[in-house]
């Protein structure tokens, strides 16, 4: 796997917050009835994360799982074990009417980091978010482009987009964490 | 004159000043001036001309509500024309120039229109140029755009940045004056999320220049006092030098902050939109003072008796030493005190009332100064500024009883509340005939999702005209809009001020009430844009009785300053005219803006590089190194092609052609657009999504399929593989990929929410590269060889119209043999992220096959060469796949598919349908793409009737001539014969082509199933 990069290999740009390109990142995925028992045993299997209530993001030892949608997770796993995570969730979940499809390369993840980083991340989003807190996901979109974030911790906000549009997302994010653009 | 008086100006630092110039002249003002009280206090009391007749303009108010004086402030990258001098802050080294006006301020040639104003009255120009309609283009239009505008256009582009901010809270108070902060103690007290909103830089609003007490302490006290007490609330967000611009549904406010306007190039954003979603509005917006039509009333130094007087108490500015106040209400008095106060003359005050008993001019008659009332302005003297006023009965006809010489006249016709923020979502007004405005009504608010009012209006802005009356509305609207964002109910006391005496208001509309002609076409209603009463009035008599016609008609409060001082005068003049009662006329309608915001800000981060998301490949990057010629795809950008130094792109794109047919050719597909299907019931779900059976394509091969819409229309096309029982992978066009991803997800969720099928797009997972050309294989087996891969890529283990996963040299791929081309092809699916790697592999291990890189042109030369058509070429939403002979795709044993039933209309089966066929010109030349073949005779409209059209048309370097598709009445049945092509460059010649197969390559498929 050694020709493997993701989008903007590791950019960064230190604002008043320091917006920097996670790398590559394992991304799953999974629809299926998340009511459903098998596939909250298939979740806690390659995760060992809980299922997430909606608007919630759930950590395990193997990776993260976020709500989004009714029907639809997402799992936030090694890059290098997607597949093989894959296909143990597709298996434990048998016979049970689901999908599950490795995106890892369809998607390029931010890391916001910095006291404001909120305050960076709603100069682009609709979505509310002095009301975010670690385990909460929101899946909106920041300026023309739709994404997804959550918090790892109080000063670390997560962010996940298509990897086409990252140039956008990287030049935007810069653009919003530019010093002087302090809004409190 | 206007000049610096020797001290006040509460709000000015008289140890900071401020250097700027006016039309290059050096003028000093002082830190906490507007650019107004600066140019002011340097005498600058001409500032710039009217729109129309170019009249000499002067300051007349203080606030966001002045009409008159625009400039253009900054110059190169910052420039920006119509700029309120009364809302801009002054800065060292602000530079402004004024408007309209050739070829100097003091002489301006267009001031001839003022010589001609009798000639140019209301709809003038609606009258003047209806005919010869020639004339309009070539004479009326040119010249009135020549005298048309204020400010000049930019021609730079602007240096600063800008940007948007989402906020959400419970609680937005508009305004940031004494009622507004007694909104915010209630709001904040009931522990609701508040944000608080002040268009100036200071907060407290016009009551600390007008006086009183609040609370026992001094107005500019209590302010500091609850400032202090409001910013140690963590629930409460007080911000100045923000704007709100509308009112929208659900709650929704526009906020417009600059940020930086006085700080120019200091690296912040000049302006932030703030987006705001909040549960409750408080509209804190108090009132507007309104004019007095009286002749001469534009004259410079006519102005506002609140805006007189704030010059003097917050800026330490006086407009002359000798001011005539008049008035119809109590409110003026306070400017005659003040300017005494501050040593300064008042030769009398006008009260136009039959008598002036109230407290405050008893206190102007304490204070020496003459008080005359039932007395009125009849003319004021003077030419760009004020000399002296004959004064007149209000009851008369204006015979002038005497003549006071003063350089400025304050003038003060009552109050009309700022009701904009309430009606921009429907809130209502009524007319109060006490204070004689139109003023919210409580009863009609506007109104949420859930049917509850959601604004609330607090003092001023809700009418009351006192401040214990102020304070006392403004509390109990904060404690409402607290409590119903879901705050506390609070029992806190709060701020109080004692009642005061005041003597009624009386309203007049035209001074003196029996004003003749000559006087009433020098009583100005819209400064800005030269309306007057008489202008009003004539429309009235032309027959416009409604508010909103007679507004455009005579084009009454369409200026830059939106009539904030006209509207409620105009269409009190209206209503006179008419003979109704001016709640019978009504009000034109409050629209966002309150007053304009830039562009700039609208854009937000939106300029340069982000102006748009381009949406890039894992080898765009490759693809810009090596010069690609790059063109828009949806927002994607794909290399039309790779021209080599001294090529052009037409010669590059023949060369590619070429090379592929030959040799080795590499197209980046990343774009195609990829979904999975999946489930128990995704073969009956395919079924209905393509016109070909899906259901039964076998696991391992593939089958290109047409969607179309519900109406028929050939709506997509791609290659399907089956994945395995139950898993299909649909390819679709590179534009189409998440239209049809939407297109699927509909379907599914609203039509057969009950069918266990789900769809994934997993267009950007996958980077597509296609391999195509007589050694796509060999350089493929090349990359197993090297890297030990093991996918068997022989034409017996993956034969045409199958794929296969497995190992190409080091990558995870999936091969799709299938062509779009004609030739041997390959598409190699590689997971994103070894894209680019992939790419370079393979120009490397293809050096020694001719491989060379190729663009959408050549892709698309390609496939007309093979008569595939393309999506948006052949198609253009009225095309049906019987129209394209596809007919082999449309299943005759499926019960159902989208588009069937409607492919059965008559119209759709109507044999008299265009259908697609070849066409070479008999020359060897290539078609205008587009071209309209004609036929015999004329339509019912006497035009030439058409016959077909051509739909692609390129040169073919494999042929070595015009090759092109069209779709032709009666097509296919016409093989062999040669219809016309006129063509429209202005040559007048016709090109003949003939009927053909559309395949004019390889018809058997040779090359491409070795």
């Amino acid at each position: 796997m050694s020709n493997a990069v993701s989008a903007l290999q590791g950019a960064s740009f230190d604002g008043y917050c320091k917006v920097e390109e996670a790398g590559l990142t394992g991304m799953i995925t999974l629809r299926g009835d998340l009511a459903s028992k098998g596939v909250a045993k298939a979740v806690k299997a390659v995760t060992g994360a809980a299922m997430p209530g909606q608007g919630e993001v759930t950590e395990g030892a193997k990776g993260r799982v976020g709500w989004m949608s009714p029907d639809e997770l997402l799992l936030i796993v090694d890059h290098a074990e997607a597949a093989a995570i894959v296909e143990a969730a597709t298996k434990s979940l048998g016979d049970e009417h689901s999908l599950v499809v490795n995106v890892s390369d369809a998607r390029a993840v931010y890391r916001v980091k910095g006291a404001s980083c909120r305050e960076v991340i709603a100069k682009l989003t609709p979505a509310d978010t002095s009301v975010m807190q670690p385990g909460m996901l929101r899946r909106t979109r920041i300026a023309q482009i739709p994404a997804a974030f959550y918090l790892e911790d109080d000063e670390t906000a997560v962010l996940v987009c298509f990897r086409s549009v990252a140039q956008y997302a990287f030049d935007i994010l810069k653009d919003a964490a530019q010093p002087g653009g302090e809004v409190f | 004159m206007s000049t610096r008086l020797a001290q006040g100006g509460r709000l000015i630092d008289r140890s900071k000043p401020k250097n700027f110039t006016f039309n290059g002249k050096r003028m000093k003002g002082y830190e906490g001036d507007t650019l107004a009280a600066a140019l002011l206090g340097e005498d600058q009391m001409l500032m710039g001309r009217s729109f129309k007749y170019h009249r000499p303009r002067g300051v007349v108010a203080s606030g966001a509500e002045e009409p008159n004086a625009l400039v253009n402030l900054g110059q190169g990258e910052r420039f920006e024309p119509n700029q309120r001098v009364t809302t801009t802050e002054l800065f060292d080294g602000l530079t402004c120039t004024s408007q309209n006006h050739w070829p100097s301020l003091e002489f301006d040639v267009g001031v001839v229109n003022n010589y001609a104003a009798r000639f140019l009255p209301a709809g003038f120009y609606y009258k003047t140029f209806m005919a010869p309609a020639a004339a309009w283009k070539h004479v009326f239009e040119p010249i009135i755009r020549k005298s048309a505008g204020l400010g000049q256009v930019p021609t730079e582009a602007d240096a600063d940045r800008y940007e948007h901010y989402y906020h959400h809270t419970d609680v937005v108070i508009i305004g940031g004056g004494v009622a507004g902060l007694a909104s915010a103690l209630a709001a904040g007290r009931s522990g609701a999320k508040v944000l608080v909103m002040e268009q100036t830089h200071h907060w407290g609003g016009r009551a600390a220049v007008d006086g009183g007490e609040i609370d026992g302490q001094s107005v500019d006290a209590w302010i500091d006092a609850t400032l202090a007490e409001l910013e140690g609330m963590e629930n409460v967000t007080l911000r100045t030098r923000m704007m709100a611009s509308g009112v929208y549904d659900h709650g929704y406010v526009l906020g417009y902050e600059r940020v930086a306007d006085h700080t120019p190039g200091d690296g912040r954003p000049r302006h932030r939109l703030w987006r705001i979603r909040t549960k409750q509005i408080v509209t804190a917006t108090g009132a507007i003072e309104r004019p007095l039509s009286f002749a001469g009333n534009d004259i410079p130094g006519v102005m506002l008796a609140s805006a007189v007087r704030d010059y003097v108490v917050n800026w330490g500015v006086s407009i002359g030493d000798r001011t005539v106040v008049v008035t119809n209400n109590d409110d003026g008095y306070r400017t005659a005190l003040t300017l005494k106060e501050a040593g300064l003359v008042v030769p009398v005050v006008l009260d136009a009332r039959s008598e002036a008993t109230g407290p405050l001019a008893e206190a102007a008659r304490t204070a020496g100064i003459r008080v005359e009332p039932g007395r009125a302005i009849a003319k004021v003297h003077g030419g760009k500024r004020v000399t002296g006023v004959s004064i007149c009965l209000q009851a008369g006809e204006g015979s002038a009883l005497e003549e006071i010489k003063c350089d400025a006249v304050a003038m003060s016709g009552g109050w009309s509340p700022v009701v904009h923020m309430w009606s921009h979502c429907g809130g209502k007004l009524i007319w109060d005939e006490a204070q004689a405005h139109f003023r919210p009504d409580p009863n009609r608010a506007p109104t949420s999702h859930d049917g509850e009012a959601f604004v609330v209006t607090a003092g001023t802005a809700s009418g009351a005209m006192s401040l214990a009356e102020t304070l006392e509305d403004a509390y109990a609207a904060g404690k409402a809009a607290g409590k119903a964002a879901g705050g506390k109910a609070i029992r806190k006391a709060g701020p109080k001020a004692d009642a005061e005496e005041a003597q009624p208001m009386a309203p007049v509309w035209i001074m003196p009430q029996g004003a003749g002609p000559q006087k009433r076409m020098k009583m100005w209603l819209d400064y800005q844009n030269d309306v007057k009463v008489s202008d009003v009035q004539l429309a009235a008599r032309e027959g416009y009785e409604s508010v909103e016609h007679t507004k455009r008609y005579t084009t009454l409060g369409m200026a830059t300053d939106q009539g904030k001082l006209s509207n409620i005068n105009g269409l009190a003049v209206l209503s006179d005219a008419l003979g109704q009662e001016i709640p019978t006329t009504g009000t034109t309608t409050f629209r966002p803006p309150y007053t304009p915001i830039s562009f700039g800000a609208i854009a937000g981060e939106a300029r340069h590089e982000i102006f748009q998301p381009i949406r890039r490949t894992p080898m765009h990057q490759w693809h810009e190194d090596a010069g690609a010629y790059m063109e828009p795809v949806g927002h994607w950008r794909r290399p039309y092609c790779y021209a080599k130094p001294g090529e052009t792109n037409e010669q590059a794109v023949n060369r590619e052609v070429l090379n592929t047919r030959e040799n080795l050719g590499l197209l980046d597909a990343s774009t195609l657009g990829k979904l999975i299907v999946k489930g128990p019931d995704a073969g009956k779900f395919m079924d209905m999504m393509y016109t070909n059976m899906m259901s039964n394509l076998a696991v391992g091969k593939c089958r290109y399929g047409l969607m179309c819409s519900e109406n028929g229309f050939l709506s997509d096309d791609g290659v399907v593989a089956r994945i395995d029982e139950d898993t299909w992978l649909c390819h679709t066009t590179s534009g189409g990929a998440d239209r049809i991803h939407a297109w699927m997800e509909e379907w599914l969720q609203t039509e057969w929410w009950d069918w266990k099928v789900y769809v994934a797009n997993v267009t950007e997972q996958l980077a597509q590269v296609a391999v195509v050309g007589p050694n796509a294989r060999k350089v493929l087996e090349k990359l197993n060889a090297q890297a030990g891969g093991g996918m068997d890529l022989s034409a017996e283990a993956l034969p045409f119209m199958q794929w296969a996963d497995g190992k190409i040299g080091a990558f995870d791929a999936r091969a799709y043999r299938i062509s779009f081309s004609g030739e041997l092809s390959y598409e190699i699916a590689v997971p994103a992220s070894q894209g680019r790697a992939f790419w370079d592999a393979l120009l490397d291990a293809g050096e020694e096959f001719g491989v060379m890189p190729y663009g959408t042109e050549c892709l698309h030369i390609m496939r007309a060469e093979k008569g595939f058509i393309m999506i948006g070429d052949e198609t253009d939403g009225t095309v049906i796949p019987q129209d394209l002979g596809l007919n082999w795709a449309i299943s005759k044993k499926k019960d159902d598919f989208l588009g069937k039933r409607a492919q059965q209309r008559s119209h759709m089966t109507d044999p008299e349908r265009w259908k697609l066929v070849g066409l070479e010109t008999l020359d060897g030349s290539v078609l205008p793409d587009g071209a309209y073949a004609v036929g015999e005779g004329n339509n019912v409209h006497g035009q030439r009737n058409m016959i077909g059209r051509v739909t692609s048309t390129y040169y073919s370097p494999t042929l070595k001539k015009g090759i092109a598709m069209g779709l032709v009445l009666h097509g296919p049945d016409r093989m062999g014969e040669v219809i016309s092509f006129p063509t429209v460059d202005g040559s007048n010649t016709v090109i003949k082509a003939r009927i053909c197969d559309p395949v004019f390559y390889d018809k058997d498929g040779e090359k491409q199933n070795v």
